[in-house]
């Protein structure tokens, strides 16, 4: 892939790139074995500090966590989708007295903090913190699926909407029937990128006391005692990004799934990569 | 609107304190995630496995996660703080360099490669390809989506005001906790402030992308 940029290596580079990774492995190693000593130090690997994970009230309560984040994910994932679509229509509306309005109202919630929408949700409408977190994720995120759908909308051919004119069909018709199911599918991957923020962004819910996974992990570590952060707080860490890399795993493979059907003739769409938002 | 008139300075010290925080994060990202994105397309196997890891685990770590980090399990593992300033930049640069050296990477895909090709072929070492000629069109190429990550960084920012870091949004809790009937008035005020980072930089982005749009 990357060879572009070096020639295949000959005997002498080989050598030098082998020294150099064994280099680069040993600062690398060495780093760790920093690490794990500091680490040991402080007693981090004794035995009964990892012994609480034999706990069933310590797996329930991770578990809780678990439920929370997932939920209050899967709540906002599918308000905001639908919400996000609805933006996107006004954005793109034929009528700017509706297109400039939502504009501005998008610029505004994408270019708010996340956690400041939770809060104020919290405080202003003295909802309970689920609500709030929600109300958040969902605010932003559908703004942010409102533009990657605009976004794929723009990148159909021009004829795509014209011949849903000609052949009678009403502008709104056209959105519906012809370009927003196109631009649905070709935005798939970005879409499902932006599935993986709403996730992290659900450990926000830490900051206004939602009872999500790190929040769970801090309530451990106050009832049980400090000495075990470290335990709970790496076991929550790993299954955190280990289902973070399961959903990113899912929209490389619906990438790769596009572009062969791509590539097998049905939609000559030249994939055109649009970064999803980075939170 | 009385409540934001009163304590404008408090406002302007967050917002001093956000830009500051971001600013140098911002730096410090740039500048590792440049090296991490170096070391993904380099010879060497060691520091492409080490750079592929590092942005593997960042990318899908919540940034909560990594705040909570720094800012509480590291200070317990021996690593004290003088203040939790430190803590946020160290969470605010690990997490955004993993995102900068995917966009920047993406960008090194870019550059046609008879770029790289030519370079080669009259003798240049591969240190002298990437930094000589194709680092400086990536970036280039690169600059909408790097302008986007520094506006989630200024967001981003935000989380360390729940770590002891008083910024825009620590002040703005604060705030809200100390004037409880006017908290609407308090937390706009704060969003204002957002705005006026995020907004322009926006603009920033999408003018940029026009202009490298004209010359591809």
């Amino acid at each position: 892939m990357s060879s572009v940029l070096y020639d295949v290596p000959g005997p002498k580079a080989r050598r030098v790139s082998l020294i150099g990774s064994v280099v680069g492995s040993l600062l690398i190693l060495g780093l760790l074995a920093w690490i794990i000593s500091t680490l040991a130090q402080q007693g981090i690997f004794e035995g009964r500090r990892w012994a609480i994970f034999t706990r069933a009230d310590v797996w329930s309560l991770l578990g809780n966590g678990i439920g929370a984040t997932l939920s209050a994910a899967a709540v906002a994932a599918v308000i905001a989708f639908p919400l996000g679509l609805l933006l996107c229509l006004l954005r793109i509306s034929d009528l700017a007295a509706i297109r400039v309005p939502t504009r501005i109202v998008l610029e505004f919630l994408r270019g708010m903090p996340v956690v400041l929408m939770m809060f104020f949700v919290l405080l202003v409408f003295g909802t309970n913190q689920f609500i709030a977190v929600v109300a958040g994720l969902v605010l932003y995120n559908a703004a942010v699926f409102a533009e990657i759908i605009r976004a794929g909308i723009q990148s159909l051919p021009k004829g795509q909407r014209e011949a849903g004119l000609t052949i009678g069909l009403t502008s709104f018709q056209s959105r519906m029937v012809i370009e927003l199911p196109q631009a649905v599918r070709r935005m798939m991957p970005s879409l499902v990128a932006q599935l993986v923020v709403l996730l992290k962004d659900t450990s926000l819910g830490y900051i206004v006391a939602y009872g999500e996974l790190l929040r769970a992990v801090q309530v451990m570590a106050d009832f049980l005692g400090t000495q075990f952060l470290f335990p709970i707080f790496f076991v929550a860490a790993a299954i955190y990004i280990a289902i973070n890399i399961c959903v990113s795993r899912i929209a490389v493979w619906i990438e790769r799934r596009g572009s062969k059907k791509a590539a097998g003739g049905v939609a000559k769409a030249e994939p055109e990569p649009i970064e999803a938002e980075v939170k | 609107m009385d409540v934001i008139i009163d304590n404008l300075p408090l406002y302007w010290e967050g917002f001093l304190r956000t830009l500051f925080l971001s600013a140098v994060s911002g730096v410090i990202a740039l500048l590792l995630g440049t090296v991490l994105a170096a070391a993904r397309v380099s010879p060497v196997a060691a520091l492409r496995g080490f750079s592929m890891t590092y942005v593997e685990i960042l990318r899908n770590t919540p940034l909560t996660i990594a705040f909570f980090f720094a800012a509480i399990v590291l200070p317990r593992l021996g690593v004290k703080f003088e203040q939790f300033e430190v803590a946020a930049i160290i969470a605010l640069s690990a997490y955004t360099a993993a995102f900068i050296a995917e966009a920047v990477r993406s960008g090194v895909n870019s550059v046609p490669v008879g770029q790289a090709e030519a370079a080669r072929s009259i003798g240049m070492k591969f240190g002298q390809v990437l930094s000589l000629i194709i680092l400086p069109q990536a970036l280039r190429t690169v600059i909408p989506p790097l302008i986007n990550i520094l506006i989630a960084l200024v967001k981003n920012s935000s989380v360390a005001g729940a770590f002891f870091v008083l910024e825009l949004f620590g002040y703005g809790r604060q705030l809200a906790n100390s004037n409880g009937d006017q908290v609407m008035a308090v937390l706009i005020g704060v969003a204002f402030f957002y705005l006026l980072i995020t907004v322009p930089l926006g603009i920033l982005a999408s003018t940029v992308e026009r202009k490298v749009a004209i010359v591809r």
